[in-house]
């Protein structure tokens, strides 16, 4: 029986916030770690209060309910902090660290991808490491080289990891709260540039399945793929392109890894044209990897060659007319799509 | 083992030095009070972190060196740059991300660097700085440049995996290094007290049988005195030291932090124990100084900070094409 269910508009970090409260109420080995998550720990005044609650206050609120010991403030130190996440996951905790910015990875990716990632396949499926790693994509705010990667490719890439990055309010808790509960480690990104952005988001605690990516737009002419802040500037690009008399289906994957392949290849078979738009760089990545997907799936349905829309093979410049020029914009988009048509 | 130096009479210091690092200071301090005003204005994009409060560490570190030495420094990285001689209108141009900009417009506040001024950069990972400072004194102990290397850090980077990797590495290498770590009792809102398991950072040193000295970071004599015996042991071969600077930053971690995890009385205690006031009283208390003569440096900084943000707003961003370029030296 499906029942309708209620929905007000909440922003993507209000949507993020909720659905750690509600994981937070229902479990209570689920505990939060990172820098700055409370903020002002063994300040007199902040005992019971947060100073920040994350540096875009996503975690604000919650050491009020929950207190410091499921609310932990650590020190700067990812290998450690991170590390313990995966130890605490393995033996019984369910944590979400915080890892402030994706780019930070290099801190901590020995315990990541050697010990967390590997731990069940080595130890012969006798092991499970429920941990999620919330971490901050996306240029587009001047961060500069060392604060605005995506890298979400990077963990896709590497076996025993779920990657998972929400585009919407809506699929921020659902997918937020399907992390949580899964028994596997899970990279979540979080896209700094959507933390404002407005959308329904239902009420209640059911999670968004992972490997079911969602189409955000229907359409018969062209079939978009888009990632994390990419679906709002194709579905800008789609709105241009309709003008036009040009219908694009815009896919979000939601989840890299595991990828929801049979969606995407029927929407291929259906549009006979792919575009991949990415904000990640474009070498081994996650728009290489849809369209070897489709290339190796799909190349009978095509009508037109794959096109691949991404950051260029750089850092992020700081500058703010390079940063701009850096993250695929709804013209290019567009452009790309006129281009196969 | 550490004992916290009390104020040295700057017997080695002569006027023309001390002036010098007075008008450093000031430049410091003025370039930090108008980057976080065009902040406010919209001018300067991105995170901005400033070190207003904390200029006599770099000022009485860098004293001590020159362009063959090498500095590493962080986030909060203007204060560094000025003491090592980065060009003040480039480094402005920076922060508005022109193309006049040091980094032309590519790295921003937070990676401004000059390596012709053995400036290694501002540096966006905390502790990432640390073992890079290690690479540039293993150079100059290779290549027998006689030069050293500063390391500067916050408090908040002695907790990660670089700096005791950091640390072990010069002691076992007697590498030419000086670990430079400002205290400034905060990593963002977290206190010192909290993050930190050492009572003193500098007692880190002992684990590594390097020197670990405590100085007051608002005494630019005291702190001048402390690196000159550091930096002079680093070039003697005599191995790396670790100097903790108790200090005080006077903004928020970044422009926009509420910063509601410190009183106004706590920094108002600060604030009375200015070290630029103090270098100003000392300067005229001895009569190396009129008012007059202070005056003439405190605008001489001005009118040079003005000119270049006057410079900065009118200058070109970087062309598009930019974007790809500087990725590799061949491809
Ligand atoms: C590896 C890494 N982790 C976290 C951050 C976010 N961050 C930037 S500055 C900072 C606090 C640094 O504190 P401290 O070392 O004491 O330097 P201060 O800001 O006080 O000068 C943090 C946590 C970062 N930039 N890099
Ligand atoms: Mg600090």
């Amino acid at each position: 029986m499906v029942t309708a269910t209620a929905t007000r508009q909440l922003t993507y970090g209000q949507a993020v916030t909720e659905a750690l409260r509600i994981a937070m109420r229902e479990d209570p080995t689920v505990i939060l770690m990172g820098e700055d998550i409370a903020g002002g720990a063994m300040v007199d005044h902040l005992v019971n209060d947060d100073a920040w609650g994350g540096p875009m206050g996503v975690t604000k609120g919650l050491v009020q309910e929950f207190g410091r010991d499921r609310v932990l403030d650590t020190p700067i130190t990812e290998a450690g902090f991170i590390g313990a996440a995966v130890g605490a996951a393995a033996t019984g905790l369910r944590p979400v660290a915080e890892l402030m910015f994706v780019d930070f990875f290099g801190c901590c990716m020995d315990q990541i991808f050697d010990q967390g990632a590997k731990l069940r396949y080595m130890f012969g499926g006798k092991a499970r490491c429920p941990v999620v790693i919330r971490t901050q994509i996306g240029a587009g705010v001047s961060a500069a080289g060392q604060h605005s990667g995506c890298h979400y490719s990077v963990f896709t890439h590497m076996p025993g990891i779920k990657a998972v990055i929400p585009s919407t309010p809506a699929d921020a808790k659902g997918l937020l709260l399907s992390a949580i509960r899964d028994d596997d480690l899970v990279m979540f990104f979080e896209n700094k540039v959507l933390y404002g952005m407005k959308g329904e988001v239902p009420e209640g605690d059911e999670g968004i399945p992972f490997g079911v990516a969602d189409i955000k737009r229907d359409g018969d002419d062209v079939t978009v793929v888009a990632i994390s802040r990419m679906v709002t500037q194709s579905l800008l690009a789609a709105e241009q392109l309709a003008a036009e008399g040009i219908e694009v289906e815009v896919i979000d994957p939601r989840t890299l890894s595991p990828l929801d392949e049979e969606t995407i290849l029927t929407s291929v078979a259906k549009t006979h044209r792919l575009v991949v738009v990415d904000e990640d760089n474009p070498r081994c990545s996650a728009a290489t990897d849809i369209a070897a997907l489709v290339a190796d799936k799909g190349f009978d349905f095509l009508d037109a060659p794959i096109k691949l829309v991404t950051a260029p093979h750089t850092p992020v410049p700081f500058s703010p007319p390079l940063e701009a020029a850096y993250v695929p914009s709804p013209e290019r988009i567009a452009e790309t799509v006129r281009q196969i048509m | 083992m550490s004992s916290p130096s009390t104020a040295i009479e700057p017997a080695a210091l002569d006027r023309e030095q001390l002036l010098t690092m007075y008008e450093r200071m000031v430049e410091i301090r003025t370039f930090e009070d108008l980057a976080g005003k065009n902040f406010a204005a919209g001018l300067v994009p991105g995170f901005v972190h400033l070190y207003a409060g904390e200029e006599a560490v770099a000022v009485g570190v860098c004293a001590h060196l020159t362009d063959r030495d090498y500095i590493t420094s962080t986030h909060r990285g203007h204060g560094h740059c000025i003491a090592k001689g980065v060009d003040i209108p480039g480094m402005v141009a920076e922060l508005m991300g022109k193309s006049t900009g040091v980094c032309k417009g590519k790295g921003g506040s937070m990676h401004i660097a000059d390596v012709e001024k053995g400036m290694l950069g501002a540096n966006g990972i905390v502790g990432g700085g640390i073992p890079l400072a290690c690479g540039a004194a293993l150079t100059a102990k290779t290549l027998g440049t006689g030069g050293v290397a500063v390391c500067f850090f916050g408090d908040g980077a002695s907790n990660q995996g670089t700096f005791h990797e950091g640390l072990n590495l010069a002691a076992i290498w007697k590498l030419p290094v000086v670990f430079v770590c400002e205290n400034n009792g905060y990593a963002e809102s977290t206190p010192v007290g909290y993050h930190c398991a050492a009572s003193d950072i500098a007692n880190r040193a002992s684990a590594y049988e390097i020197p670990g000295v405590v100085v007051d970071g608002f005494d630019l004599f005291a702190v001048h005195e402390t690196a000159a015996e550091a930096i002079g042991r680093a070039r003697r071969g005599d191995g790396p030291t670790l100097i903790e600077a108790k200090t005080y930053r006077y903004y928020g971690h970044f422009q926009g932090d509420m910063i509601t995890y410190r009183t106004e009385e706590e920094l108002n205690r600060y604030r009375q124990r200015d070290p630029i006031v103090a270098v100003k009283g000392y300067l005229l208390a001895h009569g190396l100084a009129d008012e007059a003569g202070i005056d003439a440096i405190d605008a001489r900084v001005t009118e040079k900070l003005d000119a270049a943000w006057v410079a900065a707003k009118a200058a070109a961003f970087p062309a598009v094409e930019e974007t790809l370029t500087d990725v590799y030296v061949t491809y």
